[in-house]
């Protein structure tokens, strides 16, 4: 079940993007489940893109970004934070669990990390199930 | 600017209804800049909208489209095809562009997804504040730039009541007193002596107290033959 | 009506006339429309004051009506003072409302603004202040004293005849504004003054330097507001959110020095017995501390009279006025109609 999620990674091209690259090259297993987009930084991730990213039928979406403090562009992964809260209320008044949407925070040296939050996110979205919005409703109802 | 704030969700979801073709318009212009209603939150709603009712077994048809400002005529007319082929429209502008739609689309069903707040400006980002009542005389010039209609809790004329207190109103303590602010802006310009001047009762004529308002400028109009 | 050059000849415009120190009490309306609470309450405080404040839908709780609550005094043998608020009429209503109080008897008048709405037991109500408590003073004043209604227009036949008073709160912020907010308050043409409760005597001694200054005890009496603390806990709830109101740690000190003989029990370790004691002696202390703010007040030139708020606790107010040697109040006889 759990290998047909679909799991959408935004990830700053500053640290996660680099960790997720450094997991790779110490070939360490983390779930295939998490595709990773690249972004100049997690502040450029507006409500609209992770809504979109599930409306099209992702499971489940994190973003991650730099430590606190150590945004390239200062403050881009504190406003990124809050958006991801704003869209974690959005999803509750629109039927989805606020579960699907996380924000994570890393350095490019966090290899191990990725793979770590990569593990835990595919973990708790395969709690929550696969988003129904990809599921026609009648083969969601038994 | 207008500042508005949208409505929730569960409420949007219960003005549109059972309709099944929605259109979600926004507006460029006030409700823009105060993140309410422009281009960006009318394709939010939009997709909030086609997710929650397809969630819900009923998918809805929910398309978006952003005009410069809802409240021209022309700008209206822009969107006259795709208004004609949906069931409601879900205005994003504030209370002035849902009455313009409702008004120029006489066919077609419209209704708010935003609550209409006040005139005001962003303090600071993310923080809006009501400066404008728009009682339509204004006295601004009597009080330093500081207006006691809108930002007095009680609309005083002439000076604070009893219930100002280390600065702020006595309703909660994220008003300012106006009338500190006054009295701190006259005294700092040397011109506290305007305050002992008794102001008489208004006239609230002017104010949305007499009625709708309307504005006539016989030079501005459409030239006719003469 | 000739009044022998009085402004409305109310027993309170007679005692400040002839020179006494005048006293006035509070007398909170019922939330119900029993009569009989302020029939009560004005046997309480007959014969101690020279008028009684009735308050206006007090802290913006619907409560019998001034206006109706005065009557019911004036039935009892008790001058009422209406207070009228600007939160919750128009200046029609206001108006109309004036004359028909005066036509039921009632002389004077406070004129305030009205503690906002959402204080209250309607906080979704609209409010109205379309005149603010100065205008309604102007307003109020030319009534009685050009026979005009505000609008301009004549008052055809009796016009109501006021004794008109405003209020100020001296301590309340801009603190510097408040003497010149009086002056302002006086100069509309108010002709007594109550001010909001007084604990600190040096605090209220330079606000009244500055009103004299100003010339204000020459054109409005001002009565000082007092009000005795009736336990520690009120007096720090005071201290902390009622604007405008400075009370001193020294007699918070001395409201809990009274109940020392209690102090550092529980709740549970205390009878019945125990409460009602400690009760009475902080009430004591309370009244021993107004009657002393009282004789303070009256050292204090251009003070012209007290106004004692013993919300709830009507009872206290013989004590107080007996205690500062006010009592008996005086008698003046009613100026004669002359034909007119």
């Amino acid at each position: 079940m759990s290998q047909d999620l679909q799991i959408v990674a935004y990830c700053c091209e500053h640290c996660a993007y680099a960790a997720a690259d450094l997991a790779g090259g110490l070939r360490l297993q983390y779930p295939p489940n998490v595709r990773v987009v690249l972004l100049p930084c997690t502040g450029k991730v507006d409500p609209l893109l992770i809504l979109h990213a599930l409306e099209e039928g992702a499971d489940g979406v994190m973003v991650a970004g730099c430590l606190p403090g150590n945004c390239h562009y200062l403050k881009g992964n504190f406003s990124a934070r809050r958006r991801v809260a704003y869209v974690q209320q959005l999803l509750k008044q629109i039927g989805l669990e606020a579960e699907r949407v996380e924000m994570f925070h890393l350095s490019s040296a966090m290899g191990s990390r990725f793979a770590e939050i990569a593990k835990e996110m595919t973990e708790r979205v395969a709690a929550v199930g696969p988003n129904p919005l990809r599921i026609p409703r009648k083969e969601r109802e038994p | 600017m207008i500042v508005a704030e949208q409505k929730s969700l569960d409420e949007i979801k219960q003005l549109v209804g059972r309709a099944q073709k929605v259109l979600v318009v926004g507006c460029g212009t006030c409700v823009t800049v105060c993140f309410a209603g422009g281009a960006r939150e009318a394709a939010i709603v939009a997709a909030e909208l086609r997710m929650a009712s397809k969630l819900e077994g009923a998918p809805k048809e929910v398309t978006d489209v952003t005009v410069q400002r809802q409240c021209e005529w022309e700008y209206l007319d822009q969107i006259a095809e795709q208004v004609g082929q949906v069931d409601v429209v879900l205005s994003l502008g504030c209370g002035v562009g849902v009455q313009a739609i409702a008004e120029h689309f006489p066919n077609t069903w419209v209704v708010p997804g935003l609550n209409t707040k006040f005139m005001g400006l962003p303090t600071e980002q993310g923080v809006w504040e009501e400066r404008c009542a728009g009682c339509g005389d204004c006295l601004l010039g009597l009080t330093g730039g500081i207006c006691p209609i809108a930002r007095c809790s009680k609309s005083l004329l002439n000076g604070p009541c009893g219930g100002s207190l280390n600065g702020h109103c006595e309703v909660n303590e994220e008003i300012p007193c106006a009338w500190q602010l006054i009295y701190d802006r006259l005294k700092s310009m040397g011109k506290l002596e305007v305050l002992m001047d008794i102001q008489p009762p208004k006239n609230w004529c002017t104010a949305r107290d007499g009625g709708p308002r309307k504005i006539v400028r016989e030079d501005l109009r459409l030239a006719t033959e003469e | 009506m000739n009044t022998n050059g009085y402004l409305s000849g109310s027993n309170l415009e007679r005692v400040l006339k002839n020179g006494y120190f005048a006293v006035t009490a509070e007398l909170g309306p019922p939330q119900s429309a029993d009569g009989n609470v302020i029939r009560r309450k004005a046997a309480l405080l007959k014969g101690y004051c020279d008028a009684v404040n009735i308050t206006d839908n007090q802290t913006a709780i619907v409560r019998m009506s001034s206006i109706a609550s005065a009557v019911i005094a004036l039935q009892e043998g008790l001058e009422p003072v209406i207070q009228m608020v600007c939160r919750d009429r128009n200046r029609l209503a206001m108006q109309s409302d004036l004359l028909g109080a005066y036509a039921l008897g009632i002389r004077n008048l406070l004129c305030l603004t009205g503690d906002h709405q959402t204080f209250g037991n309607h906080p979704t109500a609209k409010n109205v202040f379309d005149i603010d408590s100065t205008q309604m003073v102007q307003m109020v004043t030319a009534m009685r004293d050009r026979r005009v209604f505000q609008s301009g227009g004549e008052i055809k036949g009796q016009e109501p005849r006021f004794f008109v008073g405003a209020a100020e709160s001296p301590f309340a912020h801009p603190v510097e504004f408040r003497p010149y907010r009086l002056a302002k308050k006086a100069k509309a043409g108010a002709n007594f003054i109550q001010t909001q409760i007084v604990y600190d005597i040096p605090a209220f001694k330079a606000f009244m330097e500055k009103a004299r200054e100003l010339g204000v005890h020459k054109q409005a009496y001002i009565l000082a507001g007092v009000s005795p603390l009736k336990s520690p806990a009120m007096a720090k709830y005071m201290r902390e959110n009622v604007p405008g109101i400075i009370l001193p740690d020294e007699l918070i000190e001395r409201m809990e020095a009274a109940g020392a003989p209690w102090a550092g029990k529980k709740k549970e370790e205390l009878t019945p017995e125990d409460k009602k004691a400690r009760s009475a002696a902080w009430q004591a202390e309370g009244i021993k501390i107004c009657i002393e703010i009282i004789q303070q007040l009256r050292q204090i030139e251009g003070v012209a009279g007290v106004h004692i708020m013993a919300i709830e606790w009507e009872e206290a107010v013989k004590p107080i006025v007996e205690g500062a040697g006010l009592y008996p109040r005086p008698v003046i006889p009613e100026p004669e109609a002359q034909p007119g």
